[in-house]
């Protein structure tokens, strides 16, 4: 089933790039192969035993005995949510690229074989196998920002991919350092297995490995001040891209923190916990305030999700059982509500071909869908209560607080300034007195509102009733708490 | 004498003078092709028949046959295949020479064959000049200013690397007093490589020798130029062919006459490994600064052979593994990428990688192989390249060489940079014109078999992992 989901993206790449020629077509089979996978991980969700708890779903075969490498797939109450949403997000990204003009073929392929790798990070219970995933997404990302991302003078695409690649392939390449050290202190690359061992360092120190895994995820998350390929990345990004990017690439960073750094190495994990309390704080401040001074509706989304990613960071730092499900909803939360925003101000951009804010004004009267779609995502974003990034953030400073009083109280200014600087963007943008430049810019289509509309479902429905979710995620993380202790 | 034991190589020499003389009498050329590629499969035959038996030696134990010769036989056999295959269209543009452009590339290959099989050092270092000389005409070949100085270089050093190794041989020899590798190790002086200068000195110049034949730094330097000036199919096999027949000597006289557990294997793995890091830190510096395509992918073989390196520091069977492994994966990614660039080279007339702009409209399964290598240059999955980059590297942190790693994985980040510009600069952007690129179906054979290989391994790498550990096996009883 888990390798049905995971490879049905880049099976179906292949299909369109050897057999469909015409641009309708593509679309459409894109959408539905999309739309499959969604259905078959919401089905891996309802079918996951919350009682039995673990890893379920497993497939595991020897892959290359020679260095004990397996084919090893596998869910539990973590990668879950995370599976779900790269699934919801990879249907949403199909439906906001429907109006690409530029060589489709070529640019649904590469959308649908970085869907592929992002789902194998996720399942991946064999070291080598998580990190060939998580290689894979470099090559789809690279393509796509240059060929089909803003070009000069909007954006410097073929820069800003340049960027991306090679920030990621610098965090991974401290990730493969540390994933060989730690085949060479435990013997084995079995994640399950690494996850119940104690280890003893064996010529290379245990925070040396903590710290080259955390690097690499460090840079994904990202974590200041690996943080500035970020934007670049995600304001020069096509729409789409933009929504896979932050919606699910980010949140590889912090799964990875949680299932290898926290879960493999607890007690450095423990020992360096305040550093990681102190950068995610720096993270949400400085994300938040720098995010005021965009001019570009974009590029402030884009910075907020630094900010935001720091909330997982905090969570993860408390190492406490509400702090973990508390980092992981918002993982799954800032999915959604970020993704939601940037399909949004693709929209925006679609009609109005601009971002700068001072550009823009009063288009609520315009374009009204769009407005009040953009109004709940601000409201979410921020953590308005009944929306499922109140719940998160909650949860983070519940369990935050206890364990890192400061960062938790310095953390929650965090919120003021994201209401700060998404009302205010909101009040640029679409309020205020209708501007004659923009007297005759469309609304959004049907086809356009769809994957807001099933975002936002998603964002309400965890928000009013987080449980869904929360029940799931707590099952994951009871064996990580148990080795915490 | 059984010469049974070196039928590969005398087909070979058959099918190279078959060559040349069919060439007197023929008008058409093609069937020049035909006869190469015959005597070429017959030569895999007969290797692939003697897969698995025991090590036999031949002529008065001057030569050997086992699993590490026939692998490498079989490895360049196919390369000579492949580039062959790819050769044909550029060929035809020398009308009078061309059953010498096969025959030579014909005898170089037994050359190496024969290198593979050697156990003694002057076969080793006949097998050398056998190798070395029908490169330096092939060097040549084009007969242009540029050409030709590709050619002059290239026997200049190859010449001084030869004298130098066998300098260095001579060394062991005096110390010795044998120039069998078996017998050099029971007669080697026990101590490290400090205690014995002479026997320092014969090892830096053997592998200062051999190292020009695996493109290390600082004695592969000429080989950008080289690559530049060559053709590019010849190019194409001086960086795979002469970097495995350089590797298989250099894994036979270490790890017989010098290796484990001799102290001075620890001497010489130490230079191995600092020689790694210089060539691939060099290597992918300079590489970034070019701006031709061959230049490009010459100092990525010296940064390759960095990474190569890696494996020869560790001295253990797992990293012998790890050496033949990559040098397999290497040989399909690289072959496929220079017969990429004969095609699109060749119909553009330039070398330029600005002038590979928008190729990909032009040319897309050629660009896609392209493209596709490059990303396993690099290291990136689900590509061969990327699997052996792991494989090395797990090898050295199990010997302890972290640090070698560390060096490494940047590199990898490094090469990143100057690879993907590649693959940028052919999907991006407006080509020169839009006319698409046509090549001929032997090119595209000789293309599609190892770009294909390199995807079956990086998906499926057990089967020639096995296979390098079969041949590496040879070296641990």
């Amino acid at each position: 089933m888990l390798s049905a989901i995971v490879f049905l993206p880049i099976v179906s790449a292949a299909i369109i790039a050897i057999f469909l020629n015409k641009a309708k077509h593509i679309k459409v089979f894109s959408a539905a192969i999309t739309f499959v996978a969604f259905i078959l991980s919401v089905i891996v969700w309802a079918s996951y035993d919350l009682g039995a708890g673990g890893f379920q779903l497993i497939e595991k075969t020897s892959w290359i005995p020679q260095i004990n490498v397996q084919y090893f797939l596998g869910v539990d109450g973590l990668s879950v949510p995370l599976v779900t949403l790269t699934t919801l997000l990879g249907f949403c990204a199909v439906l906001v690229s429907w109006h690409i003009e530029l060589r489709p073929k070529e640019y649904f392929a590469w959308l649908l074989v970085l869907e592929t790798s992002v789902l194998g990070v996720f399942t991946a219970l064999d070291f080598f196998l998580f990190f060939l995933f998580w290689e894979i997404e470099l090559v789809p990302m690279f393509m796509l920002i240059s060929n089909w991302g803003s070009a000069p003078p909007l954006g410097r695409r073929e820069y800003s991919a340049m960027k991306f690649v090679i920030y990621t392939i610098v965090g991974s390449a401290a990730m493969l350092a540390g994933i060989l050290a730690l085949y060479f202190t435990a013997g084995t690359f079995d994640m399950t297995e690494l996850g119940q061992a104690t280890l003893v360092a064996k010529l290379i120190p245990l925070p040396a490995i903590f710290f080259l895994l955390f690097f690499g995820y460090a840079v994904k998350l990202p974590v200041f001040p690996l943080h500035t390929w970020l934007p670049d990345a995600h304001t020069d990004a096509p729409t789409a891209v933009s929504v896979m990017l932050a919606g699910v690439l980010l949140k590889m960073g912090g799964y990875g923190m949680i299932r290898i750094c926290v879960t493999i190495l607890p007690d450095v994990a423990r020992q360096w916990a305040p550093w990681l309390a102190a950068i995610a704080v720096v993270n949400i401040i400085y994300g938040a305030v720098v995010t005021m001074k965009q001019v570009d509706l974009k590029r402030l989304i884009a910075y907020s999700s630094v900010s935001h990613m720091g909330y997982v960071l905090l969570g993860i730092s408390a190492l406490s059982p509400i702090g973990l499900t508390g980092a992981s909803l918002q993982m799954f939360t800032h999915g959604t509500i970020t993704g939601l925003l940037f399909a949004l101000v693709g929209l925006v951009y679609d009609k109005t071909h601009t971002r700068q804010i001072p550009e823009l004004g009063g288009l609520a009267h315009r374009m009204p869908r769009i407005a009040v779609i953009f109004v709940i995502a601000g409201l979410a974003s921020l953590g308005l209560p009944s929306m499922s990034g109140f719940v998160a953030e909650l949860l983070v400073f519940l369990g935050t607080f206890p364990v890192w009083r400061v960062a938790a109280i310095v953390g929650a200014l965090g919120v003021v300034l994201t209401a700060g600087y998404i009302l205010w963007m909101i009040q640029r943008v679409f309020f205020g007195p209708p501007v004659a430049r923009w007297e005759r810019v469309g609304d959004a289509i049907a086809i356009e509102t769809v994957p807001l509309v099933c975002l936002v479902v998603a964002i309400m429905v965890i928000g009013i009733y987080p449980a869904i979710i929360t029940d799931v995620i707590k099952s994951g993380l009871g064996p990580i708490l148990l080795r915490l202790g | 004498m059984n010469l049974n034991l070196l039928a590969p190589e005398l087909s070979l020499g058959v099918t190279a003078v078959a060559v040349i003389l069919l060439d007197l009498f023929l008008g058409r050329k093609w069937p020049l092709v035909l006869v190469s590629i015959v005597g070429l499969a017959v030569a895999a035959a007969f290797s692939a028949a003697m897969w698995g038996g025991e090590a036999t030696n031949a002529f008065h134990n001057m030569l050997v046959v086992d699993s590490f010769s026939l692998f490498f036989k079989l490895l360049l056999l196919g390369i000579a295949a492949l580039v062959i295959l790819a050769s044909v269209d550029y060929v035809s543009r020398f009308t009078e020479r061309q059953g010498e452009y096969y025959a030579l590339i014909l005898l170089s290959t037994g050359g190496m064959m024969l290198l593979a099989s050697a156990r003694e050092l002057i076969t080793i270092f006949i097998s050398v000049e056998l190798t070395g000389i029908p490169l330096y005409v092939l060097a040549g070949f084009l007969k242009d200013p540029k050409s030709s100085e590709a050619s002059l270089k290239y026997l200049l050093v190859g010449a001084i690397s030869s004298a130098v190794s066998l300098y260095g041989m001579a060394m062991v020899f005096g110390l010795t007093g044998t120039t069998f590798l078996d017998e050099i190790r029971e007669a080697i002086p026990t101590g490290r490589a400090f205690d014995n200068p002479a026997l320092l000195l014969g090892i830096v110049f053997m592998i200062a020798g051999f190292g020009f034949k695996i493109a290390a730094f600082p004695f592969g330097l000429v080989v950008p130029d080289v690559y530049e000036g060559s053709p590019t199919t010849v190019a194409a096999f001086l960086s795979v062919a002469k970097k495995a027949a350089g590797l298989a000597v250099i894994l036979r006289v270490f790890n017989v006459a010098l290796g484990a557990p001799l102290g001075i294997s620890l001497d010489w793995a130490a230079m191995f490994a600092v020689l790694s890091a210089i060539s691939m830190t060099f290597g992918n510096l300079v590489a970034i600064a070019q701006t031709n395509i061959k230049r490009m992918l010459g100092y990525s073989s010296i940064a390759q052979a960095g990474y190569l390196m890696v494996g020869l520091a560790t001295v253990t069977a797992l990293g012998r593994d790890a050496v033949i492994f990559f040098m397999a994966s290497y040989a399909l990614t690289n072959v496929a990428a220079f017969i990429a660039i004969t095609a699109i080279s060749h119909r553009i007339d330039s070398d330029l990688i600005s002038d590979y702009t928008g190729m990909a409209r032009r040319a897309p399964l050629l660009a896609l192989a392209l493209a596709f290598c490059l990303i396993s240059l690099t290291g990136i999955p689900v590509t061969a390249g990327f699997v052996s980059k792991v494989y090395i590297f797990n090898a050295a942190v199990q010997n302890r060489l972290f640090w070698l790693v560390i060096v490494g994985v940047i590199n990898s980040v490094i090469s990143a940079y100057y690879y993907l510009r590649v693959v940028k600069v052919m999907y991006l952007g407006e080509p020169a014109s839009a006319e698409r690129l046509p090549s001929s179906w032997p090119l595209r054979i000789a293309l599609f078999i190892p770009t294909v290989g390199v995807l079956i391994v990086g998906l499926l790498p057990s089967p020639l992992i096995q296979a390098a550990q079969t041949a590496a096996g040879v070296f641990s009883p």
